[in-house]
Formats: structure tokens, sequence, C-alpha cells
């Protein structure tokens, strides 16, 4: 990947889409210049994308004569999929024709991640530069992540897909008749295509509602295990890409290994805890024991042919990597066992999280950990041979203790409005954690769903400004710093200078992690899964 | 001034600082430290719902409101008095320099007197033996004893004199001798006793880059822990717990960093003041905060790794010469000699061979002088020499003798160990070598490892040719050397290193060294050198030691890590204040029943009394905390050079994970009291 953003000059079909563009299309860009690219982009991808919407009841490809979506939903959805989150307020199947799964959302499972790729791009670029100004350019940089990366991978994927069985028609529903002789009305469509985007593309909207968890989305181990993967893949290639563009391939290591720290321990927990089921189903009487013929534990709403271990695994990896998809239902999870999940997106999606926001999130508990650990070497701060200075330090704070700050915000508008309350499936703790992880999942743009939370004009709204100010806020202050780390000089290594690739590195920032992020959400966990799993 | 005493609380001074610190109290001081302001505002709300409380006559929790808010006003003032503390010492400092300006009548060259305040750039004054110097100038006319003991604390009186590198004097030191002709160099009010009282008293104080840095950081956190705090309640009233603002601000206090908060601008002006204390002026927070970050240390050799004077250690006798006779010989030549190598000629004569001082009888003594490069004496109709190889060499041939191969080898074998050969003739006869020997200091080796082990780089900067640098680089343990260094190679090489992007300290005192120590990043000039280097550079050196460049270094690491260590110490508090606080307000949420407790009373894991002395227990020492850290913050976290990731992972493991197991132990113990007193 290092080798897709450095390489020059780019392939004949880059010069014609950059020639299409206009005369200053492949120009080097500042952080400004880059940020606005982004901008105008996402402007223009959210107003063809709400009007595709909008009128798809109108338009082809649309067998199962699907009407328009409502402009709530419609106006969600576009910041959802936009901000590479996937939220949805809807039932795939069932709210939207082909036409707008492939044109529409498909499109931007790959345009939305293409765009984190860059700006992650830009940023190790600025970081790898000295007494520079620019930061690349962003078509360039969109062009080759899309084009590079994501389509020819998620090709493998699909075709992997088809062969496990998953459904790839443009037929309509299908119609069967179940042995009790009722009719059943069977949705189809372009799955497998669907699936390996939004999986590699850390997007994961379904295109059935219940996303993986459904056969024709995820019917095999075997596809479990591809899916699994392919959604880590490239925030996690991204780390190693990150170390090879600036020359330190030990610190990405210690990145990663913090990343997967975060990992094993939300896997361990989430397993645990479903494993040892909850107080009311302990209580119950039913036989939860692991055996040879059933996986035990607390399988309310998990799917059989995946069991405990791979739906822990799966929660666990989906947020960890901004992704969202599920091939289980996280309400019904123990407290304990959906509290995983709901910590992993709160800490800011950085193990590894989305493609390119993970690792530019990441890079914002960087600049706050080498902060604290130069000052207590006695030097002033400095990463990768660049002084940390004020401007930096502004630019992490705000990148850092934004989002979590956009959770605790609008959950709190969500369980004080009456018109919030009214999408909150259960009460007491329960409903609260069911809040606060939609807000949670919506500000950190990662679209994991803990069901059970419903769509009304108050709280698509309150949803859709999450998703903006969640995405954007921290994708330019990372392309300030990337900025403004491009004009500085670079410092040597010395014996005094802290080293960033042993270690100690990799658990001060965990330490940073569970101090700022962490202690962040203590009060709201305390209310929501903490106070349910005390209950007795 | 005496040498600045180091204690960190006298009685006095800790008087005089509850004195300063209430003024401090006033909102637009506070909102410079934007973590202190907040507590200040939460004060102030506390209080007035005290008040209301009172009006509207609820009582029920008024002993806990008013408390809350007496702590929370005391958390501010404990603020207030760490940096009014700071302080006081630079002000207890500049007092007494403020005594030492002079009010004296100046008497310029031509007769007329003016006021000294009034003397401005280019005036030129007289000065007669046991008068006050008027102003800061250069000498023009004469040579003179100075006592400067009201600068430098140094009560040796020291020589000044016209021309050269010791021309400088300073306003307000007292000649002791002799008249001096002096050109006023600064305008009025801009001396250096100016600019060191307003140094020592602060009041030039900006915040450095990496204060302000993290301060950005500090703000961004209270930010985030306000809205945590904003949030909760609507949280907490989902759950049917309302929550006071009293409780909400007393959250607010606990989990914002108000321990670093509070005692930053202590931190910042205590780092200024340890180098004060040790004799060290510098001229901005940013110099000393830089000198924590130098990689490359510029060391003069002469007077910093070696001792000023080379001694003498060997007799090389030429061949058929006893060595006992050479090392009479040379003893005879030196006998009249006064200047440290010759004295240390007669001290090894006497340590090897016993040899006596001895009256000489009639004798007349050859002085050194740059011409003959050769001293020694005339006695008995013979003439003793020693002095430069080819000095003496020359004078031996004039007298009709020849010096041996012999001895040219011996002078060669000296040189290149990096010694200085003495060679020493009788008339037409050459006796031998005498080798001179720079002498490294004591202890030099092992600093100069320290230093290595700090990461920093240490060049020695020496006039000598490169094969004697190269011998004593080697016997001192310096990294490398620039060996017959003029100014503007040590320009040169501060230039190189810097575009390297290393940060660069060097010491200097000539006005050569202008250049040089302006070029710096931490330019450090002597006291007694010339004005030129003491305006170049960014600090000051009282005491003229070349040496405490090294002292510099730690306390600029000091500053910063004592920074470090406890913006850790503070936020890692919060664990522990979080697990007080959040089961003592959701007691009651979602219990079964009314009356009975709710899931979270199981998070109070310290058992604490009740819900209201838990709370009251985490202000408090959230409060105490302050007062308990001034000595630390006043003293700095000691350095250790015991490598980065060592030093790392040691602060790590006595600020951050103690500051997450203190706090527990300490509200523990005040909710023990909180709890017994209120016999609830």
């Amino acid at each position: 990947m290092a080798r897709v953003y450095t390489r020059e000059p780019g392939d004949v079909v880059e010069r014609g889409f950059l020639r299409l563009l206009g005369r200053d299309a492949a120009a080097e860009q500042d952080w400004k210049a880059y940020g606005t690219s982004v901008l105008v982009l996402s402007a223009v991808f959210s107003a063809l994308l709400y009007a595709l919407l909008r009128t798809q009841g109108h338009l082809f490809l649309n067998p199962d004569h699907l009407p328009d979506v409502p402009w709530q939903i419609a106006l969600n959805t576009t910041a959802s999929f936009v901000t590479n989150t996937n939220w949805q307020f809807y039932g795939g199947e069932t709210t939207m024709s082909y036409l707008s799964q492939m044109a529409g959302l498909a499109v931007q499972n790959f345009v939305s991640a293409g765009v984190g790729m860059a700006v992650l791009a830009a940023v190790v670029r600025g970081i790898a530069r000295r007494s520079s100004g620019g930061l690349g350019n962003f078509w360039r940089d969109l062009y080759r992540s899309i084009a590079y990366v994501l389509l020819p991978l998620s090709l493998v994927l699909a075709v992997i897909l088809i062969s496990q069985g998953v459904v790839q028609t443009f037929h309509g529903r299908a119609t069967a008749t179940t042995l009790e002789g009722a009719h059943q009305t069977i949705a189809r469509g372009p799955v497998a295509s669907q699936v390996a985007i939004r999986q590699l593309g850390t997007n994961g909207g379904g295109f059935y509602n219940a996303n993986s968890a459904v056969p024709f989305e995820n019917p095999t181990g075997l596809s479990n295990v591809f899916e699994m993967l392919a959604l880590l893949l490239i925030p996690a290639a991204q780390v190693f890409m990150f170390g090879r563009m600036v020359a330190a391939p030990r610190h990405a290591w210690m990145v990663f290994a913090a990343m997967f720290a975060i990992f094993a321990i939300g896997v361990g927990v989430a397993y645990a805890a479903e494993q040892r089921g909850s107080q009311v189903l302990r209580a119950s009487g039913v036989d939860i024991a692991r055996s040879a013929g059933q996986s035990g534990g607390n399988m309310t709403d998990k799917e059989v042919r995946f069991g405990i271990a791979n739906t822990a695994l799966w929660a666990t990896a989906t947020t960890d990597a901004s992704n969202g998809a599920v091939n289980g239902g996280l309400d019904a999870f123990t407290a304990l066992g959906g509290a995983v999940p709901l910590v992993n997106m709160f800490l800011g999606e950085v193990e590894p999280g989305g493609a390119g926001s993970g690792l530019y999130g990441m890079f914002f508990v960087i600049l706050i950990a080498v902060f604290v650990a130069g000052l207590m070497v006695g030097r002033t701060p400095e990463w990768l041979g660049k002084k940390v200075e004020a401007r930096e330090m502004k630019l992490a704070a705000l990148g850092a203790l934004f989002v979590p700050m956009m959770a605790l915000v609008t959950t709190a508008a969500a369980v004080v409005a009456p018109a919030g309350l009214a999408s909150l499936a259960n009460p007491g703790a329960h409903g609260f954690s069911e809040a606060l992880y939609a807000y949670t999942s919506q500000s950190n743009n990662n679209g994991s769903a803990f069901a059970g939370y419903g769509a009304t004009t108050f709280s698509t709204t309150l949803g859709t400004v999450a998703l903006s100010f969640g995405r954007f806020v921290p994708l330019l202050s990372a392309l300030a710093i990337g900025g403004s780390f491009a004009a500085k000089k670079t410092v040597p290594f010395s014996a005094g200078t802290f080293r960033t690739d042993g270690p100690t590195f990799a658990v001060l920032l965990l330490g940073v992690i569970a101090l700022t992020a962490g202690l962040m959400i203590l009060p709201a966990l305390a209310l929501g899964p903490i106070a349910e799993g005390l209950t007795r | 001034m005496a040498r600045r005493s180091a204690t960190v609380f006298s009685r006095e001074l800790a008087l005089r600082a509850a004195r300063d610190s209430l003024p401090k109290l006033d909102p637009r001081s506070q909102a410079r430290n934007p973590v202190m302001f907040i507590v200040e505002l939460g004060s102030a709300i506390t209080t007035a719902i005290f008040f209301l409380d009172l009006a509207r006559g609820r009582h029920a929790e008024l002993w806990f409101v008013g408390t809350i808010a007496l702590w929370l006003w005391l958390t501010v003032l404990f603020a207030s008095f760490a940096e009014a503390i700071a302080e006081g010492r630079g002000k207890a400092q500049a007092s007494a320099l403020r005594a030492t300006r002079t009010t004296t009548i100046a008497r310029l060259r031509d007769g007329r007197e003016v006021p000294a305040p009034e003397l401005r750039r280019g005036d030129v004054v007289v000065v007669e033996a046991g008068e006050i110097i008027p102003a800061d100038g250069e000498i023009i006319e004469g040579a003179g004893s100075v006592d400067e003991s009201a600068i430098t604390g140094e009560s040796a009186p020291v020589i000044r004199e016209a021309g050269g590198d010791r021309s400088a004097v300073t306003g307000g030191t007292t000649l002791l001798s002799d008249r001096l002709v002096i050109e006023v160099t600064q305008e009025p009010g801009r001396s250096f006793l100016d600019r060191m009282i307003a140094l020592v008293e602060g009041a030039e104080r900006r915040k450095t880059p990496n204060e302000i840095a993290l301060n950005i950081l500090l703000a961004g956190l209270t930010i985030t822990f306000l809205a945590a705090v904003v949030t909760l309640e609507p949280f907490a009233s989902y759950a049917g717990t309302q929550l006071s603002q009293t409780v909400l601000i007393a959250l607010l206090v606990a989990l914002i960093p108000t321990t670093i908060g509070a005692l930053l601008p202590a931190i910042g002006i205590a780092g200024m003041d340890r180098l004060v204390q040790r004799n060290v002026l510098a001229m901005s927070g940013h110099a000393v905060e830089a000198s924590g970050d130098v990689d490359v240390l510029l060391l003069d050799k002469t007077g910093t790794i070696t001792l000023g004077n080379r001694q003498a250690i060997e007799f090389i006798p030429a061949p058929g010469v006893e060595e006992r006779e050479l090392a009479e010989v040379a003893q005879l030549a030196s006998l009249a000699d006064e200047t440290p190598e010759g004295r240390s000629i007669v001290v090894l004569a006497k340590e090897r061979f016993n040899l006596r001082e001895r009256n000489l009888g009639r004798h007349e003594f050859v002085p050194f002088t740059a011409a003959t490069r050769m001293s020694g004496v005339d006695l008995n109709g013979s003439m003793i020499r020693k002095g430069a190889a080819d000095a003496v060499k020359a004078f031996i041939e004039q007298n009709g003798g020849r010096a041996p191969a012999e001895l040219d080898a011996a002078v060669q074998r000296v040189a290149e160990q990096g010694g200085t050969p003495l060679v020493v003739a009788k008339d037409n006869w050459a006796l031998g070598v005498v080798h001179l020997k720079d002498i490294v200091k004591g202890g030099m080796r092992e600093r100069f490892d320290e230093l290595r082990r700090m990461g920093i780089r240490t060049v020695m900067i020496t006039g000598d040719n490169r094969v004697t640098a190269a011998v004593i680089a080697q016997e001192a343990g310096v990294d490398d050397f620039l060996a017959e260094a003029t100014p503007e190679a040590k320009l040169a090489l501060i230039k190189e290193e810097q575009a390297k992007g290393r940060m660069v300290a060097m010491t200097g005192d000539g006005t050569n060294d202008a250049p040089a120590l302006a070029q710096a990043d931490v330019g450090v000039a002597m006291n007694t050198g010339t004005a030129a280097a003491k305006e170049a550079g960014n600090m000051v050196d009282l005491d003229s030691n070349p040496t405490k460049l090294i002292e510099i270094v730690e306390v600029g690491k000091q500053l910063l890590i004592t920074r470090g260590a406890l913006t850790t110490f503070s936020i890692a508090n919060d664990v522990a204040k979080y697990f007080a606080i959040l089961p003592a307000i959701f007691a009651d949420t979602y219990a079964p029943r009314p009356g009975t407790r709710g899931p979270l009373d199981a998070l109070n894991v310290m058992h604490l009394g009740d819900p209201k002395s838990a709370i009251l227990s985490a202000v408090v020492f959230n409060a105490l905390i302050i007062p308990a850290l001034i000595p630390l913050a006043l003293k700095g976290v000691r350095y250790r050079a015991i490598g980065a990731t060592a030093l790392l992972r040691r602060n790590l493991l006595v600020y951050g994970l103690g500051g997450v197991i203190l706090p527990f132990v300490g509200i523990k113990l005040i909710d023990l009291i909180v709890h017994n007193l209120l016999g609830a």
C-alpha cells in the first residue's frame, strides 16, 4: 500500500481522471486545499445520494417496487454512508431498491472508505516529509485507494463469498411455500458484492436488516472467517503502511500491539461474559453448559452456526474496526458482553479503526502520549523526529476528545428530550445502553447497532449531526496536523529521546486511551451496562 | 547577595506567600489558567447555592454545600499559594538587589556631574577608587580591582582592565583600587542589574512554548470532563436520580486536572529560581526549557575540561644527563617563576628528589616574554633557561651548542601524549625536557558518561593542535573535539549541528564568542566576560564556571519532567475519585425497592462511610494534594541519567501507577476522619 501512494507517475486512467477534473486537479495540495477537496467531494456525493434515495420509487432496478425513502431516513442514511459509518435506521431489504443499494450505497462504500484512506495517506506523507507545505493530491490518493486497493480486494472477496453460497442476483424476491404450507417471501439481490465492499471498507451496512446474521449474507463458518478478516484487513495493514512510509517499522509494530491488546481484551471479556450468561439466564434453569452438542452460554439472538466464540469475536472486531456489521443481535448480549462493543467504539475506533480514520484517530492518541512521555524524560516532546508544539497539541486534543464529547452530548439530548425517549425499546439501564450505543456508534462513525433504537425525526436528525461532526472534525484535525508536521524540520534521534518502538510505548498508548476516552465514558457506562450487570 | 538559600519553605516566606495569594483570587488573574478558573467559578456557584439555601431555610444539605464550597475555595487558594511561594523567593532576591541599585552621582569626563540613572549610552564617566560604578560600561582607560559581590555574591575582587575580554564593568559594583574611565553601554533602565531584578522577580514572565502546549492539553481535558459531568445530569435524571449542582461541581473539580493546573505556574517559576540558586540568570523561561533539549554541548577545554594550568609530571633527561641533574636545573629555572607551571616544576622536583627550595644568592630572574618564549635565571655567570623547544634550541645554538637528536624525539613524544614539552638548557647544554601536562579535572569522565546517557554529545573546543587535542579528548572522554578552533570555526560548527536539527549549548566569555553565543540555542555567558558576550547569550553565569552547563541542562530536564510527572499523576488520580464519587451519587439508582441500595453501590470498593462523606473526601483529597506537592513542584522531580526508556518506565510507575493507587488510600483515610467526625 505504501507503494500505491508513493508511486510516480500514476497510470493512464489516473491521468485521464485528473484531466477530467480540470487543469489544477493534479497539483500538490496543502492541508487546506486537501481538506476542501474532501469536503467538496462529500457534499457532492451527499446531494447525489440523497436525491437517489428520495426518487428510487420512480427509477429502474427496483423489481420489488419499493417506495421513495422518507426524508428523515434518507438524510440520516446519506450522512451515514458518506461518513463511512453505515448506521442504518432502516431495514435494507425492505427499504432500498437494488439501484439504491448499488449505485447509491455501494458506491459510497467505496468512496467513503477511499476518502478515509486518502486522508490517512496525506497525513502520513506530512509526517514523513520535512520542511514542505504539501500533503499530496486528494484526487490522486482517492483514485489509487479505490482502484488499487478496494476494487481488487472486493472482487476477490465477492467471488469467495459467492463460492460459500452468498446470494448474488438481480431477480427480485423469491416466494416459497413453507413446510406448514404458509407463503413466505424471501428477499434476494446483489448481496455478495455489497457484503465484500462493506466489510473491506469498514462500512458495515448490510443488504439485509439483520446483516451478516442472515444466511444469505454469511452462510458458513468459512464465509464468516473471510468476512471478519476482511473487515480488519485494510485498517490493520495501514499501520504497517504507515511504518514503511515514515521508515519506522518497529514503531508501527508497537502501535499495532496496543491496538491488538485492546482487541484481545475485548474478545476475552465478550466471550467470557456471553459464555457465562446473565444472572437471569443462569437462574432460569436452562442448560447453558458448554458441551459437544451445543456451545452453551447466552445464545439469544446468536446464530447456532457461529456459536458464542465467533459471535463475540465478530462483535469485538466489528466495533474495533469501525465496521459495524453484525452476525448476531447485540441487544440480547449480556450487559458486560454488550459493553465491550460500546467501549470499543467510545475509545475512538482506533483498534485498528476504520479505513484510514482508525489510524489517523490513533495519531491523536499517540501525540498526547508522546507529549506526556516526552515531558517525563525531560525533553520537549517530539514524534518521529518532529517537535510536538502548541498547535499540534490543540489539534490532537480536538481530534481525540471531540468525538467522545459529541457522543455524550447527543446521548444526553436523546435521553432527556421526550422525542428522544420515544426511540427506546427498553426501560431502565438497558434502554440507556441502547441510546448510548446508538450515539456512540454514530459519533464514532461505526454504524454498529444495538438494535432496539428506533427511527424518529428527532433521532435521525440528531444522528445526522453526530455522524457529520464525528467524521469531519477529526478528519480535518488530522489533515491540519499532517500539514503542520510537513512544514517541520526533523530532529535527530539521541539516547535522551524516548523510544517509541519499545513495549513501554505500547503500554503508554493503552494508558492514554484508558485515561482519556476511558475515563469519559465511565460514568455513562456505570448507568448503563455496569448497573445492568450488577443488578441481581 | 550571598549564595541563595535552598530551603523550600521558610516561615517568613510562607507567611508572605499566604498574603500574596489572596489578590491572586481575582478572576482576571485566574483566567490565565483555565483549570483553576473553572474551579473558582465552581466555588463561586457553590457559595451562591449555600447562601440561597440559607435564605430559603433549606437546612437539610446546608452543612454539605457549605463544606464543599469551603474546600473548593481552599483548592483555588492552595493553587494561588503555590504560585505565590514560588514567586516569593524571587521577590526576596529582587529586593536585595534593588537595595544595591546605585543612586550615586556620576562624574563625566568633562567634569559635569549627573545622577547615575540619567546616564545614556555613549557617555564617558570617570570612577575613582572606593566609588560605586554608576552604570554598565566598557573600560576605555585604566585597570583596577572591582568588588562584584553585589551581583555575584563572590567577595574576592576581580581585575578589570581596558582592552581585551576583561573590560566590562557592571553598574552597582564597587571599584576598590585605581581609576577607570568608562564608556556607558546601556540606556537607563536597561542595565544588567535592572534586567536581573526583573528576571528574578518574574515581572517579565511569559508562558513558555511548552507551558502553552501543556495548557492546551489541560484545557482540552477540562472541557471534555465538563461535557462528561454536564451530560451526567440528564443521564442520571433518566435513571431517576436527581443530582444537585453541588455534587456535579464537586465531581467536575475532582475530575479536571487541578493538581497540575494549580502547580504549573509554580513549576515554571521554580525552574528559573533553581537556576538563580546556582547563580545562573536565564534571560527567558524558553531558554531554560531549551536547555532540557540540548543535544550537543560545546565545552572550552581550558578551565572547563582541564584545570586552567598545566603541571609538570615528568623529567626526561637528554642522553648523558642524570634525571636528578635535570630536575635540579629545572628547579633553579623555576624558583623565581610564579606561574602555576613554574611552581609545578618546583613541586615535582621536591617530590621526586626531595630538592628543597634554596636561597639562590646573587641572581637575576629572566621573565617570560612573548618574543623570547623562555624564562629562567642568570646565576653565577651561567644562563639557565626553560621554554618552548624551538626557542630554547635557538638559544643553545646561539651559545655555540647543539641539541642532541634524542631531545627532538623526547619533544615529539611529549606532544603526542597531549602534553607541552618544555626544554631546559644551561648555556650551550641541553639537559632535557620537562613534560607539562594538561590535567583533566577530576570526575569529568564520569560527567561526560552521564551526559552520554542523557543523550548529549560533548564536543571539546581548543586552540591546541589536533594531536594534543585528540589525546586530551580521549583522556577526558568527550565524544568529539574541535582543534585549532577559531571563533569562526566555532560558529560554523554550531550552524552545522543546528542544520542537522540538533540543539546546541555553549559557554563563552570573549567578545569574539558573541556571534557563537547568539547562534547557540543555549548560550551561557560568563559574568567575567565582555558586555557583548553577556548581551549575546541567553543566560549569564555569575560564578563564571563553565562546568555549570551540565547543571543547567539538568535543571531544564527537571523542569519538563516535573510537568510531565504531575500531569500524569493528576489524571491518574481520577480513577480513584470516580470510585469514590460514582457509587456515592448513584447509590440508590435503580434500587429494587425504595430505601434499599441500587446495583451501583457495589462499586463502593473503598467502603466509604456514606455518599456525602465520600464526595467530600474526594474533594478534600483533591485540595490537600496541592500543598502536599508544592515542595516537589519547587524542588523538581529528580533527573536520573538512566536512559530515556528506563526513566519513562520509572516515572510512569511512580507517578502513573502511584497516581492511581495513592488517592484510594488518601480518600479512604479522609473518609474515616470525615465520616466519624460527622458521626453519621
